[in-house]
């Protein structure tokens, strides 16, 4: 195991236990205001300051890592489900209309970007965690299909494959028994970095209102509220977003220390 | 005059000792080849005279290129030295070439490095210079515009282009066709007489070694084992090894007698068409016609090779036979019953089948146990066994060739490409076929090998009824394993007959090219 | 090389074409009644059926569509409900700022990444490599609103060598782009690591090839195999990236310009969701749509001019 994926996994689970404990317990209640006390400095009683309300900066964190850490998994869970059976379907009906027209579906969702995805959601149907997942999922199906494609192919051209074709399996059966376990470990390390996209994605779309909307905490609502105080209270602009630097990097190097440890040849797609 | 000089070269790369002690003298005009199995250290031996040896190769020794002490000397004045008073020629034509380069401009590349010209001059000089090599194409044209045999050409008036003394060549017509093959030789022969230039051929192929060199060095695991001047080696092999060597590569099984009986496979008038890509925009795709009117019959318990070059359409019929794809006119009927049947294979049939595929690492799942891999055909059967008889079914399929039934557990990459081709016989015996199908399933191997996987064939023939197509590019190999023969040209099939009889006495113009093309071995301990 | 255009040309159009049937469902279709949700519950019957025509929803919906498509052909993108002037000239004013802006961290990105990206590969496993690897790990997981914000907060408030936000106009173009400049390096910088890690690792994948070897076989040192040899073959990946990367900028522009604010399509677009203009939203979508299928387009053609395979292939 390398260097890289132990400090990663560490910093994942460091924000994967605060979002668990924050369902029994948080340092301070977020949902009462304290007017009085708002935009405090790190003390003793709120170890990372307060907001404009004054509620307690790492209560809100815990919340927030909650909604970041459902929001993009469940994107990737839309991507993985969708985009793996599309791409090895495609890859067994190689060259076939089917194949054509999965490619060109991939293209055209390329061609709406998660953002763009996200307007046309809220436009019509208002901003919402639920939109969020979604329109980061519909991205995600792309990536997915097209990976696992690209993946697959090459291994169509393997004998063992023809060996399995002469024993008389058929194209699905082929794609369950051999072509997937061959590519987990690439689903494995991209669903990782698709992952860490997801948790930029929310914070981005939440941090332009359309994402999770109030009273439900969001890092990137917390950045957007701060937008206005950075100058007076830079605290609360720098622990929200140091929380999504942190969980982003941590799944990052949990990627590339991942990819390492089973496979160095595996290729993954950053964009 | 000495041309090159290798006294007491050892390498170690990151600590693994590679080479030790080699020895190696050879004079300007002289061929020199270095052979031996894989791993013997060949490729290595060659890459240290060119002074490009991997990251954390440490040497030790003196390689001496017309007096300069390639181990001692700087790497910018190694840059200066290769292309210039020494060249190489590798292995694999197809990748050997920069694709976004036109094949003029590279081999210009080489006169501009070393020489103050005009860019004009140059590409003038190395047009001559591909004209030289034989090649019949515009320098215009790019590397994937090429045939393997016409890269290999570029390739060649690169290393050559500045006239080096030295032309180190690895395994320069492995990944060629024999009439190919043949060409490239006479061309490598007539470069060195014409330049006067040492070539110093590294390859595995003896009967290559036997047909060209002046001097032959037998290597075997970083060592040199055997040396001397082509016809006395030949004549007295001292070597264990090296008569182990070439006795492996003269190999000769004996086959049972074939049995007369009733045809098995019938194959009668097929042909095969692809969809090319479209001419024109919207324009109907033109066809290509990859086998003409294709027809033959295999016999129950019959062996039967077929031979050509690569795009004959060996795998196309193989393809059709196993009934993968459909054929366009004519129909192939195994005991019958029509091989292809739409989406839905007809299990029934498929079951008399099976095939063996050439490369041993891509044969397998990497991530099943030999156990489940080697029971893959079980697939086809009503009631695959299952307990206590699947058991017993994969500890004699696994012994029938030669491993042992505790190796059911392992995964493939435990295993040698040998031990791996074993296991692919295995797993095409465990349905008991009738036909097996060994697609150039020896090509991939060592002569020892390949040897012991020949004699596992013939074994198996000797215990049951067993009826094969062999396909081969290798001649050698498809005379010892077969009763009749056929050979493939451009989607026709041009001759068949009694093997012994096609081989030698053989009819068709291009059959003739082709044994005339393949380098012979001279008989053993015999004075050449 | 003309059948290849073509070929990419004609997807381009497909391309196109779906994606305008599919922006006009989700705005239009979904809905149910556009004029009424984009009145909110509390509009009079009259003042709905006043927008019901003038969007001309009586009309049955394919003539909707291909009214609307062969408006968006003629420049003409109808007419926007709450400024009440043609949508064609709300984007005028704001494209001019947005598509600067991208091309310009466009423009950045590039010039940072190609020689990090080179000069890592060239130094692999050595101290520059280390280095840039490192802070390309940093680079990708920032977000890059917030590195917006830490930029205003160091350059703008602290050091005041920029203005925290706000656009000049085109009237002095050095002020227009000194106020571009920290949202295009916000944009940039996290794109730039990107594109910085996909050239050192194309290149070191090409630096494995056999024709690198074939060429330092000729004597070319190893720089000169890289830069040589090396480099333009690692640009067919890199290529695409680039092409991807475009179409985040243009998206990540929404969100920088909402940092800086600055009048571009992104506050355009918001204002318009939050006053249910559905008319602008589904133009300035359909116009960025648009410009990234086209921007694909332009790498494919790029592709060509890089690979020669491609320009005999189909």
């Amino acid at each position: 195991m390398s260097r890289n994926l132990i400090i990663g996994t560490a910093l994942t689970l460091v924000f994967i236990v605060l979002a668990a404990v924050s369902f029994i317990w948080t340092p301070a209640d977020i949902e009462t205001l304290d007017i009085p006390n708002k935009l405090q400095g790190p003390s003793a009683a709120n170890l990372l300051g307060t907001d404009h309300f004054g509620r307690d900066i790492l209560s809100m964190i815990m919340m927030g890592a909650r909604t970041s850490i459902a929001v993009a998994l469940v994107a990737v869970g839309i991507g993985m489900a969708l985009g793996i059976p599309l791409g090895l379907l495609a890859a067994a009906r190689h060259r076939s209309l089917l194949d054509e027209l999965v490619m060109r579906g991939n293209d055209l969702v390329f061609a709406f970007p998660s953002l763009v995805i996200a307007i046309l959601i809220t436009a019509v149907f208002g901003a919402s965690a639920v939109n969020a997942i979604i329109a980061i999922g519909i991205f995600n199906i792309p990536v997915f299909a097209r990976l696992t494609r690209g993946a697959a192919l090459p291994l169509w051209e393997r004998d063992f494959i023809l060996a399995a074709r002469v024993c008389g399996k058929s194209a699905t059966r082929i794609s369950v028994e051999h072509i997937l376990p061959n590519i987990t470990n690439l689903m494995i390390v991209q669903g990782t970095i698709q992952f860490s996209l997801g948790i930029l994605a929310e914070a981005a779309l939440s941090y332009i209102g359309l994402g999770a909307q109030p009273p439900t905490a969001s890092w990137g609502r917390m950045l957007a509220d701060a937008q206005t105080l950075v100058s007076i209270a830079p605290h609360t602009a720098l622990v929200p977003g140091f929380a999504i630097l942190l969980m982003v990097l941590g799944l990052n190097l949990m990627g590339d220390g991942l990819r390492d440890w089973l496979d160095p040849r595996i290729r993954v797609a950053r964009t | 005059m000495t041309l090159l000089a290798i006294k007491d070269l050892s390498l170690a790369i990151n600590g693994t000792q590679i080479l030790h002690d080699i020895e190696l003298t050879m004079q300007a005009g002289e061929i020199v080849a270095i052979t031996g199995e894989s791993g013997s250290g060949k490729s290595m031996t060659a890459l240290s005279v060119m002074g490009l040896l991997p990251q954390g190769s440490v040497t030790a020794g003196a390689v001496t290129l017309d007096g300069t002490d390639i181990l001692q000397t700087s790497e910018p004045d190694l840059c200066r030295m290769r292309g210039n008073a020494m060249g190489m020629v590798f292995q694999e034509p197809m990748t050997a070439l920069n694709p976004v380069q036109t094949i003029g401009a590279q081999v210009a590349e080489t006169i501009l490095i070393h020489e103050k010209t005009t860019k004009a001059e140059a590409h003038k000089r190395a047009a001559t210079m591909l004209e030289r090599v034989g090649l019949k194409v515009a320098p215009t044209r790019y590397p994937h515009e090429l045939s393997g045999g016409q890269r290999q050409r570029v390739v060649i008036a690169m290393a050559i282009a500045l006239r080096p003394k030295l032309l180190i060549a690895d395994e320069p017509t492995t990944a060629l066709d024999v009439t190919t093959q043949a060409r490239i030789l006479d061309l490598l022969r007539d470069l060195v007489r014409e330049f006067d230039m040492g070539l110093l051929l590294i390859t595995h192929d003896l009967a290559v070694v036997a047909d060209v060199a002046n001097q032959i060095i037998v290597m075997q695991k970083g060592r040199v084992v055997d040396a001397g001047e082509t016809k006395h080696l030949l004549a007295h092999m001292q070597h264990p090894y090296t008569k182990a060597l070439f006795a492996a590569s003269t190999h000769a099984v004996s086959l049972p007698k074939a049995i007369q009986s009733a045809p098995l496979l019938r194959v009668q008038n097929i042909n095969r068409d692809y969809p090319m890509s479209r001419q024109t925009l919207l324009g109907p795709r033109p066809m290509f016609r990859a086998l003409y009117n294709i027809s033959f019959e295999i016999n129950h318990g019959e062996r039967v090779g077929l031979v050509g070059e690569s795009g004959c359409g060996k795998s196309t019929l193989t393809h059709a036979i196993l009934g993968l794809e459909d054929v366009q006119g004519g129909e192939i009927r195994l005991d019958g019953e029509p091989v292809f049947t739409g989406k839905r294979p007809n299990l029934a049939v498929r079951r008399k089948m099976q095939v063996v595929f050439q490369d041993p690492y891509s044969s397998f799942n990497p991530r099943h146990r030999v156990d489940r891999l080697i029971t893959e055909p079980f697939h086809l059967l009503e009631t695959p066994p299952t307990g206590q008889a699947r058991a017993d079914a994969i500890a004699k399929a696994l012994t029938d060739v030669g491993l042992s039934p505790g190796d059911a557990s392992k995964y493939i990459h435990e295993f040698s490409g040998g031990q791996r081709q074993r296991i692919a016989i295995a797993r095409a015996l465990i349905v008991e076929p009738e036909l097996i199908i060994f697609d150039e399933a020896v090509s991939a191997l060592d002569v020892s090998v390949r040897a012991q996987v020949l004699d596992l064939i013939a074994d198996l023939c000797r215990k049951r009824p067993l009826a094969y197509l062999f396909i081969s590019h290798d001649l050698s190999v498809v005379r010892t394993v077969t009763d009749r023969v056929m050979v493939m040209q451009a989607g026709k099939i041009v001759e068949q007959g009694e093997t012994e009889a096609v081989f030698s006495n053989p009819q068709h113009p291009y059959t003739q090219t082709l044994i005339a093309a393949a380098p012979k071995l001279p008989a053993l301990g015999m004075a050449v | 090389m003309i059948r290849y255009a073509l070929g990419r040309l004609t997807a381009l159009v497909i391309s196109l074409v779906v994606a305008s049937i599919v922006i006009f469902a989700v705005i239009e279709v979904i809905p149910g009644d556009p004029a009424a949700f984009m009145l909110g519950v509390n509009a009079r019957p009259d003042t709905i059926a006043a927008l019901r025509a003038e969007m001309g929803l009586d009309q049955p919906l394919i003539t909707r569509y291909l009214d609307w498509v062969t408006g968006l052909l003629r420049g003409d993108f109808g007419q926007s409900w709450t400024y009440k002037t043609p949508v064609s000239e709300l984007i005028n004013d704001r494209i001019w700022v947005s598509l600067p802006l991208a091309i310009y961290a466009l423009i950045l990105s590039t010039l940072i990444a190609f020689p990090a990206g080179i000069y890592a590969a060239s130094r692999r496993g050595g101290a520059g490599d280390v280095t840039i690897m490192g802070a390309t790990q940093l680079g990708v997981a920032i977000p890059n609103f917030w590195f917006a914000m830490i930029l205003v907060l160091i350059f703008a408030i602290n050091l005041r060598w920029f203005s925290a936000g706000g656009f000049p106009g085109w009237s002095d173009p050095s002020q227009a782009i000194k106020s571009l400049t920290l949202p295009a390096v916000a944009l940039a910088l996290p794109q730039a690591a990107i594109l910085a890690r996909v050239m050192r690792s194309s290149l070191l994948d090409m630096l494995g090839e056999d024709f690198i070897r074939t060429a330092r076989a000729k004597g070319l040192s190893a720089r000169q195999a890289l830069w040589k040899h090396a480099v333009r073959n690692a640009l067919i990946p890199v290529l695409t990236i680039i092409g991807l990367q475009f179409s985040f900028l243009l998206a990540g522009g929404i969100i920088i310009e909402q940092v800086f604010f600055l009048p571009g399509l992104g506050r355009l677009i918001f204002q318009s969701i939050s006053a249910r203009d559905l008319i602008v939203v589904e133009s300035v979508v359909m116009l960025l749509v648009f410009t990234v299928i086209v921007v694909n387009f332009l790498v494919d053609l790029a592709y060509a001019a890089v690979d020669p395979r491609l320009r005999t292939k189909a």
